[in-house]
């Protein structure tokens, strides 16, 4: 235990040595914007402080041993070596806890694989190394799509020959060309697959990762309760570009999301969705060249509803 | 049996480099054990030492991309097959023979042959990095299908770690054949020592997985070469099967380099306190309960591989049954210090630094095994943060602790002490700034195996990296003390410490190169 306190000076020098990065330090595992998010991160604290207490007993037995039963405090040592009493009873606490533990970890585990009744079904299909984001219909035909690949400005930096600086984006790595578009509010079913090797769609907002395996189809269903940019990467190595293919959602409103939707779908967009366009769309500023659908693009809009 | 020593032709040594290549002595294959893993240590320590090197910043400044991926692979497989088990066969070696009162091994030549086979498998997996197309990229763990896109040096790679699974398994043979065959009279089962027991059980582990590995990787090598479909979606067959065939093998051997490491701190820990160990039956139980239930728990590593609910509990369930042998033996630790006299030398400073750093990684592993909480800790810096503070946080501290515990006996010199507590305190401070931030990287979404990252991650890999940096030179301090030890130091007496009991400790300083050559009483 002393020496678990013997780190803390030079962890805490070195973190108060940069002062204006201490604000951006993130040291625990967001709470997300999604139901199952928000049940898995009250599961990781709830686990988290259980390890706590068990860490106060454990290190503190051990701290005071340490302390107390030196050979210059104790000349001469005990010899037992045996306590059925005390045997049984650090058997059975563990295992009780293990049950308070397995309890909530297996209702959360059941409400993540719920994947009834969805508004929306996107499938998301990673590449070496991009993701290609594909809407689908009632009967599960795709109706619109793209590909999402990394920004340029991360690509134009990301070189080692000659090296670059990548703090002249702030985004670096964690911006794409076309980021996919999602419906607030929605419960929307993301159909998680692959076209070449084994990479994993992992938005820490979105309460976690599935792995996107070929020949196979994974499942993930989020409900995003606010607007909002939500950054990922992939989390499986799959070659060289494994850190270049981050994932970008943006959560809009719903009449916003539905027109944006309606008028790709019927080529009135000058293509993907950047960026920007993202962002306006999240602030429910919807382009005048998305208004005015007529009533065969709402009948398209209503086709995704399932 | 003959008593006179000398001569080439008697019980000596050969002479010269002779000596070591075709030694069937346990203490000499001991020693090339230990020696080559120490070799292996700075060599998997320098590709860490690229690692960390180019993650201390963003952007690309070191290395690129499919290189850091090579070192990423090499670093995993050098300190698993490389480091931690040649290093563990090596302390086998000297002392499973000695502590159960035996001459020598119970099959010596077979005990060269898996030595040299591990060299001929180690030197054959590095030399990848001089072929064509480089070493391995996909990390120690060979996913298909992306392995099937490596180059032609794939084929020795695998070959490679099928010398080094022949190796494993003839050691464990060997292993378990001497302690059935050749314990000394009145040295019952349940009377060995506690390091013997832990190498006993880790025995059948090996034996029970590596074939399984050869069977997998060599599914791997007839996709790659031979036009078969067993993890090619493309052909009917599954990616997912060689995740199962893996970690089959996988998590068992995770077992492998941390149980003799549990049986060196029982050793260690008793000595030092004073004091026989608390609850040696329930210590032994834990021991062949955790492999045993090892078996069980393999698909933890793929709760996110999308399988079936009933599947994901069950392991779930299983994964964290293994925390309650493993708190026993814990608790048990500090209910063997608990009213000793303690003193702190090097071997007892690595030991208690091993319960606090290994139970970190404990407290993480019940996490994760948690399904819905590894959904976001699955692959993330959390992870490397969970299996380094249990490998490096736990067997290395154990196998630091060893050495020092053990080097008076093997070479009848004692170590520099001071040295050896600056060498304790280095490491174990550096060990936490190098690992301790990685668990808020990989909460915070930074995933593992990746040479570059956003800019938001920097602060604490940088922390980290210069916490690598610091752990990689203590371990310079290591080696001199080592060394020196060897050559010259204080006279060490037989017993060495005034608290150790075991037959090694009645045989004189060093032991000489034949022990035991009548069994000794064990009363």
């Amino acid at each position: 235990m002393t020496r678990k306190l013997a780190v803390l000076p030079i962890l805490c020098a070195a973190l108060f040595a940069a002062p204006a990065a201490w604000a951006d330090l993130q040291f625990n595992m967001p709470r997300g914007v999604t139901p199952i998010s928000h049940q898995i991160y009250d599961l990781h604290m709830f686990a988290f402080w259980m390890m706590v207490g068990l860490g106060v007993v454990v290190y503190g037995g051990l701290m005071w041993t340490v302390i107390f039963h030196r050979r210059s405090r104790r000349k001469k040592a005990s010899q037992f070596h045996e306590n059925a009493k005390v045997e049984i009873v650090w058997t059975t606490l563990p295992f009780l806890i293990l049950v308070a533990l397995a309890i909530p970890a297996s209702i959360v585990l059941v409400n993540t694989q719920n994947f009834h009744n969805s508004d929306l079904k996107v499938q998301v299909t990673g590449y070496q190394w991009l993701w290609q984001y594909e809407y689908l219909d009632k009967k599960a035909e795709p109706v619109y799509g793209f590909y999402s690949r990394l920004s340029l400005a991360s690509l134009k930096r990301m070189s080692i020959d000659p090296p670059k600086s990548p703090w002249t984006d702030p985004h670096y790595l964690w911006d794409v060309n076309h980021p996919m578009i999602v419906p607030v509010h929605k419960k929307v079913l993301l159909l998680i697959t692959s076209g070449d090797v084994i990479h994993s769609f992992w938005v820490t907002e979105f309460g976690g990762q599935v792995d996107a395996i070929p020949g196979r189809i994974t499942q993930w269903w989020i409900n995003v309760q606010k607007p909002g940019i939500y950054r990922g990467v992939c989390n499986q190595i799959c070659g060289g570009g494994h850190a270049y293919m981050p994932v970008v959602v943006v959560a809009v409103p719903q009449d916003a999301f539905y027109r944006w939707l309606a008028a790709s779908r019927a080529g009135r967009t000058s293509g993907p969705p950047t960026m920007a366009q993202a962002k306006a769309l999240m602030h429910g500023n919807v382009p005048l060249a998305l208004n005015g659908a007529s009533s065969s693009e709402k009948r398209l809009a209503s086709e995704v509803k399932s | 049996m003959s008593t006179e020593a000398t001569t080439v032709h008697g019980h000596g040594p050969a002479p010269g480099i002779m000596r070591w290549i075709t030694t069937t002595n346990h203490k000499d294959i001991g020693t090339l054990y230990l020696t080559f893993s120490f070799i292996m240590l700075f060599v998997g320590g320098a590709m860490a030492m690229v690692i960390r090197s180019e993650l201390a910043q963003p952007g690309l400044q070191i290395v690129n991309p499919d290189f850091f991926n090579q070192m990423m692979t090499l670093h995993g497989l050098v300190m698993i097959f490389g480091v931690l088990m040649p290093a563990l066969v090596g302390f086998a070696n000297w002392l499973v023979p000695m502590q159960v009162g035996a001459p020598d091994m119970a099959l010596p030549r077979l005990n060269n042959w898996s030595f040299w086979l591990l060299v001929a498998g180690m030197s054959m997996l590095l030399s990848t990095l001089l072929m064509p197309g480089g070493a391995m990229e996909m990390g120690w763990t060979m996913y298909a299908p992306q392995s099937l896109q490596t180059p032609f040096s794939f084929a020795f790679s695998i070959f490679s770690i099928h010398l080094m699974g022949i190796s494993s398994i003839l050691g464990s043979i060997n292993i378990i054949a001497t302690i059935l065959n050749l314990r000394a009279p009145g040295m019952k089962l349940l009377k060995m020592p506690l390091f013997c027991w832990s190498w006993f059980v880790t025995a059948f582990l090996l034996i029970v997985i590596m074939p399984v590995l050869a069977g997998g990787v060599t599914m791997l090598l007839f996709d790659r070469f031979f036009g078969t479909s067993f993890f090619d979606a493309a052909g009917g067959g599954s990616p997912v099967l060689f995740q199962h065939v893996f970690w089959f093998f996988g998590h068992p051997e995770v077992y492998v380099m941390i149980l003799p490491a549990f049986g060196i701190i029982s050793e260690i820990i008793p000595t030092f306190s004073r004091k026989p160990i608390f609850g040696y039956t329930a210590m032994v139980y834990a021991l062949a309960c955790i492999s045993f239930i090892s078996f069980a728990v393999w698909a933890h590593h793929m709760f996110t591989s999308g399988m079936p609910t009933a599947a994901n509990l069950f392991f779930m369930y299983a994964s964290m049954l293994i925390a309650v042998p493993t708190g026993i033996k814990i608790f048990n630790w500090i209910a063997t210090m608990w009213r000793g006299s303690l003193t702190f030398e090097t071997p007892m400073l690595f030991a208690t630094g091993f319960i606090v750093t290994f139970t970190i990684g404990g407290f993480t592993g019940v996490m994760m095994a948690l399904v819905p909480a590894d959904f976001q800790y699955h692959n993330s810096y959390f992870i490397v943060a969970h299996f380094h503070y249990v490998l490096a946080g736990g067997t290395l501290m154990a196998l630091f602790g060893g050495i020092y515990y053990w080097l008076p006996k093997w070479t009848g010199h004692m170590y520099l002490e001071r040295l050896g507590k600056t060498h304790f305190w280095l490491t174990i401070i550096s060990l936490n700034v190098l690992f301790f931030p990685q668990h808020f990287l990989g909460l915070a979404g930074m995933p593992r195996r990746v040479p570059d990252y956003a800019l938001q991650f920097t602060d604490f890999n940088l922390i980290s990296s210069i916490g690598a940096f610091v752990f990689g030179a203590s371990q310079l301090l290591f080696l001199y003390n080592v060394v020196r030890t060897v050559h010259r130091g204080k006279q060490a007496t037989d017993r060495v410490w005034e608290g150790a009991h075991g037959l090694e400790w009645t045989v004189p300083s060093p032991a000489p190169y034949h022990t035991f050559q009548e069994a000794p009483d064990v009363k």
